[in-house]
């Protein structure tokens, strides 16, 4: 019977131990780590967050889900997760045209963020790319110069 | 209850459609009310309107099936409106109907259909055309609408805008002095009814200064328009050195307006708080949250409700079906808050205010609450349902519509 218990208990235990393990170093280590393995820049997330509670929280929402047919959720979304370029223009350009966010349409437009520097946009898109349930790379505010020089 | 709704699958194009039975959102009224769901699943619910004999229009926002407008009967009198039809290819907010006319807008114009005795739509696909070219930027876009009982159409043009920057809704951009939005938007239009093909250069520019109204009625018993102004948005994200993020979730008031020809309401240089009781100036026009300046002299609002819980709908209840004292009283449908964020989101309801000699006799109260189906909503995606549209019915019962899944209620008086 005790033999059974261990057996059924303990095995369980040890597994999970096993897969938590690595996620245990590197929250002892402070490292976030994004698609592929690739640790974030140090302090992105940070402050990324910030730059998103001051100027992105009140029509995307506290947990990215956005407004019903106004605002698109950022929650799993393949537009936030994709190409970098678009997104980087989405915040210099703004987007005035609806947009279909997983089956739905959003038609609110969104204005340009010209005012936050390069540094500002990286670390907001690649909070919003790393949280809100998506996962996929940091952006660099090299990126940002760079799509920032095409629009003069 | 579960069976009847089963049983009541409705025809629909030869779809047959089942009404949801799962939804058990419970609606809290006052005592002696009670509420019951008399169609459901119809898509994006915005207005709705009731014919003399009980028939129920409503207006789709987008498409369902390829149609914009739902027609809804109850022939079995079992309180099930199970007789479903689609016309309408276009989306839209407002309807309306009026002297053998149903009339339908889509976000930038209006049409009607001929009726027949029967209010069944004759020349479903052939509507006539009644105004045109309003504008239409994706942002207030809806085009409310309601007649008077002098032949007129009066029509809400909702500025696509949030406070008329050089850059809408961006950080450090100044307000427009004067806005140029003004002259083609953010005010109510006035029509005739009967006119085809008119564009503003036909129309009167009957009010000014309204952000954006989505609910308006005309008073029947004094024949004055009254409409409910939706107050601009993130005071606190475009001004945190003037506002924090509590007076920004709750200010500026929602506006109730009586309206006449030449009205100015104030917007976008002005905004109206609920605690100071006075219209302030925006700090885009160099405002500071106490400055009154050029507001001093913009029209006052007749009711002043909490901040940005979007009043969708307004209803003048003409009704004898309810105790005395609701009996020409507004009911109002708000669709609920989401710029309230990050503080937790209010507003999912239908409000009731008495009125008496045509003007609010009393505080305005709640109505009808629960609609959202969750004890909190943090984030307006939690509602499961959003009062949009009110309308009285034949039966002198009301009747609410929900446009998140299209779920339409119907509130009795049992006495």
């Amino acid at each position: 019977m005790l033999r059974l218990f261990t057996a059924r208990i303990i095995w369980p235990l040890l597994l999970i131990l096993v897969v938590l393990l690595p996620m245990g170093i590197n929250a002892v280590a402070g490292k976030k780590v994004s698609v592929n393995g690739q640790p974030l820049p140090k302090g992105s997330m940070e402050r990324g967050k910030k730059v998103f509670e001051a100027t992105c929280l009140t029509c995307h929402q506290a947990d990215g889900s956005g407004v019903p047919r106004l605002n698109p959720p950022l929650i799993k979304s393949d537009y936030v997760t994709g190409d970098p370029v678009y997104l980087i223009n989405i915040l210099l350009k703004g987007l005035n045209d609806e947009i279909e966010v997983n089956g739905e349409y959003y038609g609110n437009p969104m204005p340009a963020q010209v005012q936050l520097s390069d540094q500002e946009i990286a670390d907001v898109l690649t909070y919003v790319r790393n949280n809100f349930e998506n996962k996929a790379k940091a952006i660099t505010p090299a990126q940002v110069t760079a799509e920032r020089k095409k629009l003069k | 209850m579960l069976v009847r709704f089963l049983l009541a699958s409705s025809l629909w194009f030869g779809i047959v459609y089942t009404t949801r039975a799962s939804d058990t959102t419970k609606i809290q009224t006052p005592a002696g009310f009670s509420t019951s769901i008399i169609a459901d699943d119809l898509g994006n619910a915005r207005h709705i309107a009731a014919a003399p004999n009980g028939v129920l229009f409503i207006k789709l926002e987008r498409l369902k099936n390829g149609k914009g407008i739902l027609r809804l009967e109850d022939n079995n009198k079992d309180g099930i409106y199970e007789t479903i039809t689609g016309f309408g290819n276009f989306g839209g907010t407002g309807i309306a109907v009026k002297n053998g006319y149903l009339y339908a807008s889509s976000n930038s114009e209006v049409y009607r259909y001929r009726l027949n005795d029967k209010f069944e739509v004759l020349d479903a696909d052939k509507p006539e055309l009644i105004v045109t070219g309003l504008v239409n930027k994706n942002q207030h876009e809806s085009k409310s609408i309601t007649l008077d009982n002098a032949g007129n159409l009066y029509i809400n043009v909702g500025a696509p805008s949030n406070a008329c920057q050089v850059a809408d809704r961006t950080k450090g951009s100044p307000g427009q002095d004067p806005c140029p939005i003004l002259e083609t938007a953010g005010g109510i239009w006035r029509f005739r009814a009967n006119k085809l093909n008119q564009s503003y250069s036909e129309g009167t520019h009957y009010a000014t200064g309204l952000r954006n109204v989505v609910g308006l009625d005309w008073n029947s018993a004094i024949n004055e328009l009254f409409v409910m102004q939706h107050g601009r948005d993130q005071l606190a994200q475009l001004y945190p050195d003037l506002y924090n993020d509590k007076q920004s979730a709750e200010l500026p008031a929602e506006e109730m307006f009586m309206i006449k020809e030449g009205s100015n309401c104030g917007w976008p240089y002005c905004y109206y708080d609920g605690q100071q009781k006075k219209k302030v100036l925006a700090p885009e026009y160099g405002g500071d949250g106490k400055k009154e300046d050029r507001c001093a002299n913009m029209q006052k609002p007749v009711v002043a409700f909490p901040a940005h819980m979007a009043p969708n709908a307004l209803l003048f209840y003409t009704g004898d079906k309810f105790p005395a004292r609701y009996k020409n009283g507004a009911f109002i449908a708000f669709h609920g808050s989401w710029n309230r964020a990050p503080l937790k989101q209010e507003g999912y309801l239908v409000a009731f205010v008495p009125f008496s000699n045509g003007q609010p006799s009393g505080e305005w109260e709640i109505f009808a609450n629960g609609f959202a189906g969750v004890a909190e909503v943090k984030s307006p995606r939690d509602a499961k349902h959003r009062p949009c549209g009110l309308t009285q019915g034949a039966d002198g019962a009301i009747y609410v519509a929900d446009d998140v899944k299209g779920t339409i209620y119907r509130i009795t008086y049992n006495n």
